[in-house]
């Protein structure tokens, strides 16, 4: 394995040392930390971590390699990744890459042998905040400038980068399903009969949400983010979904504007960003965590039965639940490590939202019966 | 949910004495379980007899019964007490099956008793092979298939459907005894003939081969609003084929995808559910195909477990406290996390370092048993360790295995390093093929040697993922070795740019200084000095259940050496104390208990303890036991890197066994202070001639002795004492590799195994004084002042391990004179000694004379049996003692006189060594220890007898079979029997005596003189008691095959004359009282 030293500097001044495995390179982004013990993969190719270099807990990374149905999106979307250990042998019967393999081909910078524990603490203390990595510029104090410099996610629309281009049906296969562009399989969809037509706005959409709406019985057509709310409603779907994605979700204002002209007309459920669009579209304002959610062990409450789910989460920004008050909005699903808002549902106007990720992808299934929830309500 | 208020007063069945697959986790997760619920208000009554255990000291429960667990016992105890409930999932297995039994017996329903945790169907769903097949079989769970056999018959019908190797496991054994892997007809007979007499309910279950399939664990938690969380998965190294608890194993799982661990953790979850484990811990295995990803279900442990203990020390997440709380009806998000007090329980820990725990065997104490592992465990303890990496953790790991090793290979201490003989191409393989205690050290050798990951994953079936590691292992040494030119001497390597990174690098991968030393021909102190001038130092990280996400406030660490230290050390007044390390044979429970007791001393005296251990087993590496909690090997580097870091008062060496007492001259030659007696007065007791300087001074005696360095030195020390001899290495603990030789002819060979087991240090020859009683003294001292804590008589003559003979307290056979006389001897012996702190003696009295044997200025065995016994909490009062408190200072002076009689008997682990003989000797063979209390020894005995399995007959026929010399002591057991009406049954010698005296007695054959003789009888179940002795080494092997039968069918069984005759007074005294239990505060308030 080629390994070249490369700094790690963060904009408050602190600096870390490692190595790449991926080559020479550079690259920027705000620094977040995820405390998966597995499911790199996931993360890598989930496109809410645009913008974002994704830093492990865990120290091996690499261990089962890279495969053909891990993939939430066709892509590697994280800036870059930090590693305490890179295992460059993967052993796995599905492995068919190795992690450094698949980064290198996506010129995606990934380094190891950081601290990462030091980082983690660093940022738990002091926050998100934007770093620079180079193996090429190895003197820190420049490295922190450009850190500096670098502009962070606040106010940035990052879905645009991340959105389709055009619409597409999902269609399910042996390796979990396939995007369809071609508008024969549009015209299909409208005429689907006894499946439930879903209309997917794509703010990043992960795969694995496309996978379970099949799995839960409905046809899936996926619509680019800024798709004006009459073209929505014109394919005539029997419940919208709107997905997760990364960035300030203050940034967006074209999405939650247009959601409002949806709200009230289908049945809607939302997942992340999905989520937080909603909040905004009632009028609510989200704020920035200190450093976010990211992992797959954080327990939620679900308000209506009691009972706890143990939730994969990505974000780092919130809904703020006061802004809600007075609203005619249940709160649904809160979260027992810092009581944030993690769900809230309207019943009367048909729809739901949760800000951590039933469909998991890494992470536990304790939620995937919001999948369920959604088809019930477009049932009724 | 709030808690239950419906409840007052719970029930908890304790585990009983140590034994292979059930060790002190069990006192871990009781002793856990004790403190939360007595901390929530409830009445916790406790049934345990094992008396090495924290959960037994009077302050855990409100009432102790160190009684027998047995149904009849527990159903009296729950007559007397009438509790409302009964928590049977913290007792290990036995806990669950004595549980078990009493509610099938009706007590529970008669008293109201409510089972929580787990009820009766849980348990038996859980347990119950078939009816666990059934319930997987409902949620679409796949297990091997199998079958059910409840006779030879059967086995051989169902071995037929599917096909060989089959996997043999009987229902309702500890540890998987009795089980084992099948590859034909032959071997599935011997196999399943003792799987199904092992079984409780004789039953074993055939189960198509999965061998080599990887094998995980989950440790799942579930409350009764149905929040199911998983605390921790656990990958073992060595493939499906070996038992869980012979299996290197490392958290978390490495070669899962999350999308596999995903489809584990749902059915983990739809297991707990289905089986109906309403609240608490769950442990359940998984094996998977390595070339398919194909997942079986293998079993699950609706309890605590072993490996829930793991995962507790693992993860820093309190299984067996949160267990307790969730039965009387908490949920998990109304319980805190003690760890970030920010968050609650309902989470699932997230861990950012690598734990791998290693086995620790004692193969050796076993000659005649095969190193071979299989699906019945056979280790005796165990060793975690942490690092940031898993190279980090496992070399670690070994090294606090306390098997005189360092590291994975370079450490000068490999036996396969240095002879070539060993490491032949066709021995590796054998020796990878079929796992053993040694193979990880095989796996090192056959890299070195070059084999392929491709091949060595073929021959062991070990994931390529360890292989990669242990193979980058063997690459670094081979660069850290080439350097060793490079940087010549200390002096020239110092002025080297690349030493400081070089050495930064070795320690990430986890390379000790003696490993680094010995690659690099220097010397470890000069590697530990360089570091120290370059800044390499070691650096610790919290376990914090987190990841670091929230701040932690529990101080639990482990080192590594990386950029950030979070030690936040303190002003405070502070003491390190060493822990044992693993358990083995001869060092286990008994010294976690003292070091735990030091460290609640400590605490009590507003000075902060500070804990330094690496088994997690126990109670002392609870993360609340100690004010901070350092997870490390027991080696004089990593013990000097805390000290340097912590900067201690000093440190406690005497509690923690023969682990850190060797570390006691290094440490003090490195400047630290060791706190009480001084190592040159424990030098002064373990030095043969200094001690006989001090014997002569006080005019004490011992049996003539001498020393030798070579054999012809032995043969001649020998010839001048007199045959017979005791041969023993010195700084050993556990009477390793001690023999009674008794002819010339033998002392050469016992010689030579001697300098095996302590190599470098003179081997000790005393004259073995026969039929002697042995006695063990314990006390405490300030150095001005002395105090006896017991005297306890030996039943068992001397030439027994004192830790495998039952021994009684007070002694019942000696003039109060001799008494006299021992106290003053032991008192004169520790104020000579300038002991400072405990201290042990041991002696032997023969024809009225008082010899002194052995003299260890340090925690013995028998320190928390006689806490237990008097009531008086030696290591505590020691503790304080070492720190300047004197023995009038804490208003001690009367000596304890208990007006009961407890009786201390030992354990052993026959029945997992198939061939090994069940005689006793000077070798300790015992894994645990149990006690018996009543008003009088007969009753105390019999009690210590029920308490380690063994029923002792009422009526029926006594087997007696003696040597010459024992003949007049077997006329008196024979009488003591006959009178009672049992029949006699004895061999034609030993016959011919018992009838000359007058007693009625059956001749019967030995094995060697035809048919039908006293095996036969033994199968026939004809014989209910066996007293059996036999004097050399043929006639030890004529009466093996009777012993081990003796074994198999559970026939109680005495290999000494003593311990017959302690035998007919129990019987007696069971024939003429009922037997009542008493708690063992009431025992002390007596007093």
């Amino acid at each position: 394995m080629e390994s070249k030293k490369a700094i790690l500097a963060l904009a408050d001044g602190k600096v870390f040392q490692g190595c790449s495995f991926t080559g020479p390179g550079e690259t920027w982004g705000e620094i977040v930390f995820n405390t998966s013990m597995t499911g790199y993969q996931e993360v890598l190719t989930d496109p809410s971590y645009t913008g974002q270099i994704v830093s492990m807990t865990y120290p091996h990374v690499g261990n089962y390699g890279i495969n053909e149905q891990d993939m939430e999106s066709e892509r590697i979307r994280v800036e870059g990744f930090i590693l305490r250990e890179y295992h460059p042998v993967p052993s796995n019967w599905r492995s068919r890459q190795a992690l450094s393999e698949f980064l290198t081909a996506a010129g995606v910078l990934g380094i190891t042998g950081i601290d990462t524990r030091a980082l983690t603490r660093h940022l738990r203390e002091r926050g998100a905040m934007t770093g620079f990595i180079s193996t090429e510029d190895l003197d820190p104090d420049s490295l922190v400038e450009k850190a500096r410099r670098a502009p962070t996610l606040d106010n940035r629309d990052l879905v645009k980068d991340v959105t389709c281009k055009q619409p597409y049906v999902w269609v399910p296969d042996e390796n979990g399903g396939r995007r369809e562009f071609n508008p024969a399989a549009i015209e299909d969809w409208t005429r689907t009969r006894g499946r439930y037509r879903v209309a997917a706005m794509d703010y990043g959409i992960k795969f694995n949400i496309l996978r379970l709406l099949a799995a839960h019985g409905a046809a899936v057509l996926v619509l680019p983010a800024a798709t004006p709310p009459d073209e929505v409603l014109g394919y005539n779907p029997d419940g919208i979904f709107l997905s997760n994605g990364p960035g300030d979700p203050a940034a967006v204002t074209y999405v939650y504007e247009n959601l409002r002209g949806l709200l009230g007309q289908r049945p809607i459920f939302g997942i992340c960003l999905g989520h937080q669009m909603l909040g905004l579209a009632m009028k609510g304002s989200t704020f920035k965590l200190k450093f976010g959610h990211r992992g797959a062990n954080q327990p939620v409450k679900d308000l209506t039965t009691g009972k706890i789910e143990i939730t994969s989460q990505n974000h780092g920004y919130c809904v703020d639940m006061d802004s809600l008050a007075g609203q005619d909005i249940r709160l649904t699903h809160v979260n027992l490590n810092d009581n944030t808002l993690e769900g809230l549902a309207d019943e009367k106007r048909g729809f739901f939202s949760v800000q951590y990720h039933p469909e998991a992808s890494p992470g536990p299934h304790d939620a995937s019966y919001l999948f369920e929830r959604f088809i019930k309500l477009m049932r009724k | 949910m709030p808690k239950r208020t419906d409840i007052k007063k719970i029930l908890i069945i304790g585990s009983g004495p140590i034994v292979i697959g059930q060790a002190c986790e069990f006192d871990y997760s009781g002793t856990q379980a004790c403190k939360s619920l007595k901390d929530e208000g409830y009445e916790v009554i406790l049934v345990n007899s094992n008396p090495a255990t924290i959960m037994t000291d009077p302050d855990f429960a409100d009432r102790t019964y160190i009684e027998p667990i047995t149904p009849e016992i527990v159903a009296q105890i729950i007559e007397r007490e009438r509790p409302d409930a009964l928590l049977p999932t913290l007792g290990g297995q036995t806990g669950l099956n004595t549980a078990v039994a009493v509610a099938e017996a009706g007590v529970l329903e008669k008293f109201g008793v409510e089972m929580i945790g787990a009820t009766l169907d849980v348990i038996k769903k859980a347990e119950d092979r078939e009816l666990f097949r059934e319930a997987m079989g409902r949620i679409n769970q796949r297990v091997p298939r199998s079958g059910i056999a409840r006779s030879i018959e059967d086995c051989f019908r169902i071995a037929e459907e599917l096909s060989y190797p089959l996997i043999v496991r009987p229902s309702f054994t500890l540890g998987g005894s009795g089980g084992g892997v099948a590859y034909n007809r032959e071997d599935l007979e011997q196999i399943a003939s003792l799987g199904l007499d092992l079984s409780m309910i004789h039953e074993v279950m055939l189960e198509e081969s999965i061998i080599g399939w990887k094998e995980f664990e989950l440790e799942v938690m579930r409350d009764r609003m149905d929040n199911v969380v998983i605390v921790c998965s656990i990958e073992n190294i060595d493939p499906m084929g070996v038992h869980t608890g012979d299996s290197i194993t490392v958290a978390p799982a490495q070669t899962l995808t999350d999308r596999e661990y995903q489809e584990m953790r749902d059915a983990a979850i739809a297991i707990i559910r289905e089986i109906g484990v309403d609240t608490g811990g769950s442990n359940i295995q998984f094996a998977v195909n390595p070339q398919t990803g194909e997942m079986v279900v293998i079993e699950m442990n609706p309890r605590v477990s072993r490996s829930s203990a793991l995962a507790s020390k693992a993860t820093g997440y309190p299984i067996a406290k949160l267990a307790a709380k969730l039965a009387v009806g908490y949920t998990l998000d109304e319980i805190p996390n003690d760890i970030t007090r920010e968050t609650q329980a309902s989470f699932e820990p997230t861990i950012d370092y690598c734990v791998v725990k290693i086995p620790r065997w004692t193969f050796e104490k076993f000659p005649g048993t095969e190193d071979f592992l299989t699906t019945s465990m056979k280790s005796v303890g165990e060793t975690m360790a942490i690092g940031r990496t898993f190279a980090e953790a496992l070399q670690k790991g070994l090294r606090s295995l306390e098997i005189s090793r360092y590291g994975f290979f370079g450490d000068g201490r490999n036996r396969l390093d240095s002879d070539p003989a060993l490491v032949e191409p066709e021995i590796i393989r054998s020796r990878l093929r079929t796992a053993n205690s040694q193979r990880i050290f095989y796996l090192a050798a056959a890299l070195k040697a070059g084999f392929s990951i491709e091949e060595i994953n073929e021959l062991t079936g070990i994931d390529p993922w360890f292989l990669y590691h242990f193979d980058r292992l063997v690459k670094r040494g081979r660069e850290i070795e080439a350097l060793g030119p490079l940087f010549g001497s200390p002096e020239t390597a110092a002025a080297r740019t690349d030493l400081a990174e070089e050495l930064l690098r070795a320690k990430r991968d986890g390379f000790s200084d003696i490993q680094l030393a010995h690659m690099w021909g220097w010397k470890e102190d000069q590697i530990r000095s360089l570091r120290k001038s370059l800044g390499v130092n070691s650096v610790y990280k919290l376990v914090d259940t987190c990841a670091a996400e929230f701040e932690a406030y529990t101080p639990y660490y482990y080192s590594t050496y990386e950029e950030e230290d979070e030690i936040r050390s303190t002003d405070r007044k502070k003491v390190i104390i060493l822990g044992g390390g693993p358990n083995r044979i001869g060092q286990g429970i008994e010294f976690d208990y003292c070091c735990v007791h030091a460290s609640f001393a400590l605490r009590e005296m507003g000075i902060e303890s500070i804990m330094v251990n690496s088994n997690p087993e126990t109670v002392s590496t609870d993360y609340d036991t100690s004010d901070r909690l350092y997870f490390e090997p027991l080696t004089k580097e990593d013990v000097l890197n805390i000290i340097e870091k912590e900067k201690p008062l000093g440190v406690i060496v005497q509690f923690g066994g023969q682990t850190p007492l060797n570390l006691a001259v290094p440490l003090a030659e490195a400047g630290v202070n060791i706190l009480g007696t001084s190592p040159d007065s424990i030098d002064r007791a373990e030095d043969r001639e200094r001690f006989q300087v001090m014997l002569k001074k006080l005019g004490l005696v011992q049996p003539p002795n001498g020393t030798a360095m070579t054999v012809e030195e032995a043969t001649k020390v020998a010839a001048e004492i007199g045959y017979p001899v005791v041969v023993r290495p010195s700084y050993v603990l556990g009477g390793r590799a001690m023999q009674i030789v008794y002819d010339v002819d033998s002392l050469a060979g016992f010689v030579r195994y001697a300098q095996e087991a302590s190599e470098g240090h003179p081997i000790l020859i005393d004259k073995f004084l026969e039929d002697a009683i042995e006695l063990d003294v314990d006390a405490v001292s300030d150095g001005h002042r002395a105090i006896i804590g017991g005297i306890m008589e030996h039943i068992e003559e001397a030439g027994v391990h004192s830790g495998d003979s039952a021994c009684a307290l007070p002694p019942h056979s000696l003039s109060a004179q001799l008494i006299e006389t021992i106290k003053e001897a032991a008192k004169a012996m520790a104020k000579e000694l300038n002991v400072i702190g405990l201290m042990n003696v041991q002696f032997a009295v023969k024809d009225d004379e008082l010899y002194v044997l052995e003299v260890n200025p340090r925690a013995s065995r028998t320190v928390p049996f006689v806490s237990k016994a008097t009531g008086l909490p030696l290591a505590k009062v020691a503790t304080r003692v070492m720190l300047g408190q004197s023995l009038d200072d804490q208003g001690i002076f009367d000596e304890p006189a208990p007006k009961h009689v407890s009786v201390k008997e030992a354990v052993f682990p026959f029945n997992r060594f198939p061939g090994v003989d069940t005689i006793l000797g000077p070798e300790m063979k015992s894994t645990g220890e149990v006690m018996g209390i009543d008003s009088e020894f007969g009753l105390a005995y019999a009690k210590s007898q029920m308490a380690t399995g063994e029923m002792l007959p009422l009526e029926g026929n006594i087997f007696i079979s003696v040597r010459d010399r024992d003949k007049k002591m077997a006329v008196k057991v024979a009488r003591r029997f006959a009178d009672q009406g049992f029949k006699i049954i004895a061999t034609r010698g030993t016959a011919q005596a018992i009838a000359e005296a007058g007693v009625e007695v059956e001749t019967v054959n030995k094995v060697f003189e035809g048919r039908p003789h006293v095996v036969d009888l033994i199968k026939n179940g004809r014989i209910h008691f066996i007293a059996n002795t036999s004097l050399g080494h043929r006639t030890v092997i004529d009466s093996i095959s009777m012993r081990r039968t003796a074994l198999l069918y559970k026939i109680p069984y005495v290999t000494t004359m003593a311990g017959a005759l302690a035998t007919a007074q129990a019987c007696e005294a069971l024939r003429n009282h009922k037997i009542t239990v008493k708690t063992i505060q009431e025992f002390h308030q007596v007093d």
